[in-house]
């Protein structure tokens, strides 16, 4: 398998004049795990969206290396998995319906054994044909995780990863989690200091409040 | 394209489960048809007034309905996923059909409604006239949906969209009143070819544009 | 230095006021300040003065607007989306003008404010797409968002334009110099027949024409940079206010 290297460089983001940060720098090469933290409102889940490239930067940049090549910002997502509590699925649709479109969309072959296995993974099996709207916060928190890791990705983004879990849906995170760090590339921002043991590195988001455009 | 066609095909079954658009897209051009009808009455209008009238309705039940695949997905927040499962040329064209297939339905829809309820609008050159339908379709369904792209992304989207698409849709809404009295008269297809012409390169213009400007407006 | 530029237009918009008012309009020109008399526009031809460069302007301006729109795109810089922004309100500005000064004149020589020529169809259409750059630019609350949409809208809108010109002439009969109409025989587009289409601007008219067109210009040029330091300045001051 290729190799992957995700290279942050100076990266910064502002809406308006309000600066969130500035002058954020890491790699991680495969495999690699960091923790995001920081204070509400210090930038975690931009910079989480920002790396699976749904939102612009304001300065800076950031790439996946796949192999020695350098991946187009709109095929990123193509090798990352998102689960953030920003991501809502389409709840006119049941489970299994989400699931098979976005095999469907993304241009892979699953086949509905293989859906069904990732739903049973997750713990969803029973309601498999239940629309995503009669689903509990907690039930929808499972349902990102089938939907992030159905493409296999190399690299998995995980924003507040066991906020409405139960335990027995905590000890399956922890299970992933642990998978990741040591094959993939893994990147979690959370709050909880029972989750900073997930990363090989920390990174602290109130240290980049400096605008250094001026 | 086939994954732009399964977005097209999600489009279509949450069309179908939830109507965001289709419900009052048909009961707009009913009762803006049947204002037609009160005002002229029995009277004999010129092909002017018809052919005028007919793309009036067809511009703002586009109006009222194309935006409706962008803006429900950016009201519910599902824009996440898509931007997460899609290349956005793919995004693009899966919108652009839905709205092609929503465009075609309702506009036959318009054209049956208005051969059958106005005696004075009477077709001579059906060749003529359907080429202009097909292309036209095709012209409004584009810059619609790029517009709509655009408008999602605002604070008031229903007021806006009309505007900003009014200018952008004008020379299509021209070009198919012309070619409509025309056929109306039973000239042939050579006598406007000129108008079909601009129609077609409309088409391939807008959508190229439209293809290559999408990634930038798609991302948040 | 820097009021080289201000004192230039000055002199020049002067000039241009005293030469296109003052000579008269006389049936046989004898000298320098005296214009020829075109029949059916008499003292109105002097119009042309002030109603071609607000018209000339109305399209620099856009054309400026989306340029720098274009710019942002690459850049990213959101200096290049306040010249955008700030001469395409020069640019409406100039367009009501040009709506303004041409259909007072229009109802005293054609009889109606407005005629649905081929010019005052373009006028009205650039009208619309000021007026729908402004609104969506009113409707977007994030600086980055508001510059790049509006960019993108003021491109589609201008890749319409040769549409419209190669439309228009097809539709509406021109009443405007140099409008291009339908012979009614052949049915082939030709050049105007009218009387006060054809005419020639006699040689210091003609003067005074570019003189007015170069000061116009200028004056755009000066007020552009001028909104633009003043949009600048505004957002140094906000982006001060909310770091102290």
């Amino acid at each position: 398998m290729n190799n992957v290297r995700l290279i942050v460089s100076n990266l910064r983001k502002a809406f308006n004049r309000r600066l969130v940060f500035d002058g954020v720098s890491f790699t991680l090469e495969k495999p690699a795990s960091i923790v995001i933290t920081g204070r509400n409102g210090s930038g975690k889940s931009t910079l989480i969206k920002i790396l699976a490239g749904v939102l612009s930067t304001s300065g800076g940049n950031f790439f996946y290396e796949v192999g020695e090549s350098k991946l187009d910002s709109e095929n990123i997502y193509k090798i990352i998995g998102l689960v953030s509590p920003y991501l809502i699925l389409y709840d006119e649709f049941t489970a299994f319906e989400n699931l098979h479109l976005f095999s469907k969309i993304r241009g892979i072959k699953k086949s509905n054994e293989e859906i069904f296995d990732l739903l049973d993974q997750v713990g969803l099996y029973e309601r498999r044909n239940d629309l995503l709207r009669t689903f509990s916060s907690g039930m929808k928190q499972r349902m990102k995780y089938a939907s992030a890791l159905i493409h296999n990705p190399t690299v998995l983004l995980l924003d507040e990863p066991t906020s409405n879990l139960d335990d027995e849906g905590k000890k399956f995170v922890n299970k992933l989690i642990q998978d990741f760090k040591s094959n993939k590339i893994l990147v979690v921002a959370t709050n909880e200091q029972s989750d900073f043991q997930f990363g090989d590195s920390i990174i602290n988001l109130d240290a980049y409040k400096i605008n250094s455009k001026r | 394209m086939k994954k732009a066609y399964y977005i097209f095909h999600k489009d279509f079954s949450s069309e179908l489960r939830m109507r965001f658009a289709l419900n009052a897209l048909i009961m707009f051009v009913v009762v803006s048809l049947s204002t037609i009808l009160f005002a002229i009455g029995s009277e004999k209008a010129t092909e002017n007034v018809y052919a005028g009238m007919m793309w009036v309705v067809v511009f703002f039940s586009a109006m009222s309905g194309l935006s409706r695949t962008f803006v429900s997905e950016e009201e519910r927040g599902t824009n996440l996923i898509l931007s997460l499962i899609a290349h956005p040329v793919n995004i693009f064209l899966g919108k652009f059909l839905f709205n092609l297939v929503l465009i075609f339905f309702i506009n036959t829809i318009i054209a049956i409604l208005y051969l059958t309820l106005f005696s004075g609008f009477v077709i001579q050159n059906w060749y003529s006239f359907i080429l202009a339908f097909v292309l036209g379709n095709i012209g409004i369904a584009t810059s619609s949906t790029i517009i709509a792209a655009i408008i999602a992304k605002a604070n008031v989207k229903g007021t806006l969209y009309p505007v900003l698409a009014f200018p952008i849709l004008l020379p299509v809404i021209l070009m198919l009143i012309e070619i409509t009295k025309s056929a109306m008269v039973g000239e042939s297809i050579s006598e406007v070819q000129s108008e079909f012409f601009v129609l077609l390169s409309y088409d391939v213009v807008m959508l190229t544009a439209s293809l290559m400007v999408f990634d930038i407006i798609w991302k948040d | 230095m820097k009021s080289i530029l201000r004192i230039t237009v000055f002199v020049l918009i002067t000039l241009v006021l005293i030469l296109s008012i003052v000579p008269p309009i006389v049936e046989t020109p004898k000298n320098f300040f005296e214009f020829p008399l075109i029949p059916g526009l008499e003292d109105k031809a002097k119009i042309i003065f002030f109603h071609v460069p607000t018209a000339w302007l109305t399209v620099i301006a856009y054309l400026i607007a989306m340029l720098y729109g274009i710019r942002f795109l690459k850049t990213k810089d959101i200096y290049n989306d306040m010249k955008s922004v700030s001469s395409a309100a020069l640019g409406i500005v100039f367009c009501f003008l040009a709506t303004l000064t041409g259909s007072v004149w229009a109802k005293f020589t054609w009889g109606s404010f407005w005629h649905w020529d081929p010019r005052e169809t373009s006028i009205f259409i650039l009208l619309l797409i000021y007026g729908a750059y402004f609104a969506l630019r009113s409707a977007l609350d994030n600086e980055e968002k508001r510059a790049r949409l509006s960019a993108i809208y003021s491109i589609l809108a201008f890749l319409t334009t040769p549409f419209f010109i190669f439309i228009m002439p097809r539709l509406m009969i021109g009443l405007h110099p140099g409008a291009l109409e339908i012979d009614p025989t052949t049915g082939q587009v030709k050049a105007s027949s009218n009387p006060v289409i054809k005419f020639e601007m006699a040689e210091n008219m003609r003067v005074v024409f570019f003189l007015s067109l170069t000061a116009f210009t200028l004056l755009f040029f000066w007020l552009w940079n001028l909104s633009y330091r003043v949009l600048r300045l505004k957002y140094k001051l906000q982006t001060e206010m909310q770091e102290s």
